[in-house]
């Protein structure tokens, strides 16, 4: 099958990969680039396990045309770390015990952070929206929540 | 003389376990905030394979012909699966516990017993060339009358779903078609009562829906040993029953997991292991199969759903003095682990109360439906629904108070339990008490006092006399056993002629302990 060149920025580093026609920018981004941090969970856009941001913006990466990204900046949860150093909400999702199987963790934290780049204060409603296209099975998401209001807290003390 | 320098590294324990009250992190937490846990997907092998399964489309039907030529020429396909390949292909998962006969086949043959169930694997350079190869396989079905509902399957005449039982029930100790507790004269206590109150209860399969679906990737290690990444709940669990399945030594197997996207009971079943190790050993390369989203919600195994007739004799007193149950369990069209659930509904029928006549009847009953498996207190989960709803109504045909009558009727220390063990350490008056304080529910003084500790044992330790009924004599668990042996089916001996004698029972353990089998219902040495 003919290969597509595609060349994006991936968290900051510019990449470049083959792609079949046809490939979503989930299986580019696991098996092209082998960043393993989205994951597969439906395929469907049913999930969110797959969430990441491209220029900023949250993206299902299983309904996105890889070769749509071309040129574009893709972040996905390998690059929110500062170096060593854990991201505030991957710090309060540790201490609020807002992962157990940690599947939907990924997309979770990208869709938070999504959340908090242009709402850096958001009421409680407002993260309940903006996490509702993300499932989890295991946690019934309270401590998602309380995590992401930490997070938005903790950065509003800081500021 | 070698020193080993064990004060370099003293301060790294302290032995300190007292961690009631302490907040813990979980060990795998910061793997799963930065993305870094590694579940069995993760893995990306040099020129691995893809394994995708054709499905019945067909809840029951016999299988006339099976036709994979035209997906063999297919572009990208390595290897088609069929059940012959598959070295022992029929199973029943809690035959590693001696419970239960081998009654699915990893792959159909002659017939297909459910909607969705794997006939043909395929595997393939990618996941695309195995798709494209399936549409091609052309199978040749002869539809046969289907059964869903677990009393139909009960009625003479109905479709035999699984020829290992041909009375749609799996069968207790090779003799019961059903589990029994019988306990006192529940008959005469129904006769005796104020009011009587039948009902119906029925619930739904319920799938898991983890947001990881099942999986696992096979490949060839360097010693000949195969290293399999799994999505499995129960890694030795599934381990074993690949090397039963595939007739080679346990410790042909590496297996790698315990990380899970979310089980709760749907990945015990060794769903997809054994035709990936297959694969592996048939093309001599890594093989991944996972479960899509519609697979997963289709015909990964659901929570069997139960239908439970409940009979209650109430005092206008309030006190529940008999109680008769049937239920049916629905184990779709194989085993899995649903006879173990009957015998958890059996269990759990009573409920935490004192009734002193108690009589239950539990069918695991095999239909056309989906395979029914673990998940959350699986046949304790919906007996506890309808009797707590029981509960309720009976409450209300008294006239009392739903909290009060729970702590009327609520077992204490010493009472007799159905099962005809001691209820020990009971707590259930004093969980109501504190759930109604929580709730500001007013209960009424005397029943603020009432405890578990107090009022139990006496007349109510006692064992009432129970009406005998007759009864064909189990085969003792000795006669039980399944063969099992790793000669090739075509070399196996034929089954001696006279059953050979139980051997004799071992002697008595000098230490005196017993040890209750739960499966087996019987104290074993």
């Amino acid at each position: 099958m003919a290969k597509t060149a595609l060349q994006f920025r991936h968290n900051g580093r510019d990449v470049a990969i083959f792609v079949d026609g046809g490939t979503n920018l989930l299986v580019a981004l696991r098996e092209g680039i082998g960043d393993m941090t989205p994951k597969f969970g439906c395929g469907q856009g049913g999930c969110g396990a797959c969430s990441v941001l491209i220029d900023g913006e949250l993206h299902l990466s299983c309904l996105t045309l890889a070769e749509t990204v071309a040129g574009r900046s893709v972040e996905t949860l390998d690059g929110i770390k500062d170096g060593p150093n854990l991201h505030p909400l991957q710090r309060a999702f540790a201490e609020n015990f807002a992962a157990q199987c940690g599947y939907c963790t990924p997309g979770m934290l990208m869709a938070a952070k999504a959340l908090l780049d242009r709402n850096p204060s958001p009421s409680r409603a407002e993260v309940v929206e903006a996490i509702s296209g993300n499932i989890c099975r295991c946690t019934g998401y309270e401590p998602i929540i309380n995590a992401v209001l930490a997070a938005a807290s903790g950065g509003r003390a800081r500021a | 003389m070698l020193e080993l320098r064990k004060d370099v590294f003293a301060d790294e324990r302290d032995d300190n376990l007292k961690e009631i009250g302490k907040g813990t992190q979980r060990q795998d937490m910061l793997g799963h905030v930065t993305g870094t846990s590694t579940y069995f997907d993760d893995h990306k092998l040099q020129g691995m394979l893809h394994l995708k399964v054709v499905r019945s489309t067909h809840s029951h039907a016999r299988l006339r012909r099976i036709d994979t030529s035209e997906a063999e020429r297919s572009p990208g396909v390595r290897r088609i699966i069929r059940g012959a390949d598959v070295p022992r292909n029929l199973n029943t998962l809690l035959s590693l516990i001696n419970f239960g006969k081998d009654d699915e086949p990893s792959l159909a043959v002659d017939k297909v017993r459910y909607k969705g169930e794997p006939i043909v694997a395929i595997v393939a350079d990618s996941p695309r060339d195995a798709y494209e190869a399936m549409a091609k396989v052309r199978i040749d079905y002869e539809p046969l009358p289907a059964v869903f509902d677990v009393e139909d399957a009960l009625k003479p005449g109905a479709p035999v779903v699984n020829e290992v039982y041909p009375k749609n029930t799996f069968t207790y100790y090779e003799t019961y078609d059903h589990q029994k507790l019988r306990f006192g004269d529940a008959d005469r206590g129904l006769a005796s009562a104020d009011h009587v109150l039948e009902q119906r209860y029925q619930m739904s399969p319920i799938e898991h829906a983890p947001t990881e679906t099942n999986g696992s990737i096979a490949a060839p290690d360097t010693n000949g040993r195969y290293v399999v990444y799994t999505s499995t709940q129960a890694l030795f669990f599934s381990l074993d029953t690949c090397a039963k399945i595939l007739d080679v030594p346990s410790n042909t197997f590496h297996f790698i997991g315990g990380t899970v996207g979310g089980g709760f009971g749907g990945k015990v079943d060794t769903l997809t292991e054994p035709l990936c190790i297959l694969g592996a050993m048939l093309t001599g390369r890594p093989v991944r199969y996972q479960l899509g989203r519609e697979e997963e919600m289709q015909y990964g195994p659901p929570r069997g759903a139960e239908r439970i007739y409940i009979k209650d004799g109430v005092m206008r007193d309030g006190r529940v003095v008999a109680r008769k149950i049937r239920a049916y369990f629905d184990s779709g069209a194989y085993t899995r682990l649903s006879s173990y659930a009957a015998v958890k509904c059996a269990a759990h029928l009573p409920g935490p109360y004192t009734i002193p006549d108690v009589y239950g009847d539990i069918y695991c009953v095999f239909t056309n439906r989906t395979p029914a498996t673990a998940m959350r207190g699986f046949g304790v989960t919906a007996m506890d629904f309808a009797i707590e709803c029981q509960m309720d109504k009976l409450s209300h045909l008294v006239g009392m108070d739903p909290m009060e009558f729970r702590i009327l009727n609520a077992y204490r220390d010493g009472d007799m339990k159905a099962h005809r063990r001691e209820a020990k350490n009971t707590a259930l008056i004093e969980c109501v008490q504190v759930a109604a304080e929580k709730a500001k529910w007013p209960i009424r003084e005397e029943f603020k006092r009432m405890s578990s500790r107090k009022d139990g044992g006496g007349s109510r330790a006692a064992v009432p006399p129970t009406p005998r009924e007759p009864h064909k004599q189990p085969v003792t668990a000795s006669q039980q056993r399944i063969t099992y042996d790793r000669a090739p089916a075509a070399t196996r001996e034929p089954p001696p002629p006279t059953p050979t004698p139980p051997p004799p029972s071992p002697p008595a353990p000098s230490h005196g302990a017993t040890r209750f089998s739960s499966v087996f219902g019987t104290r074993r040495r």
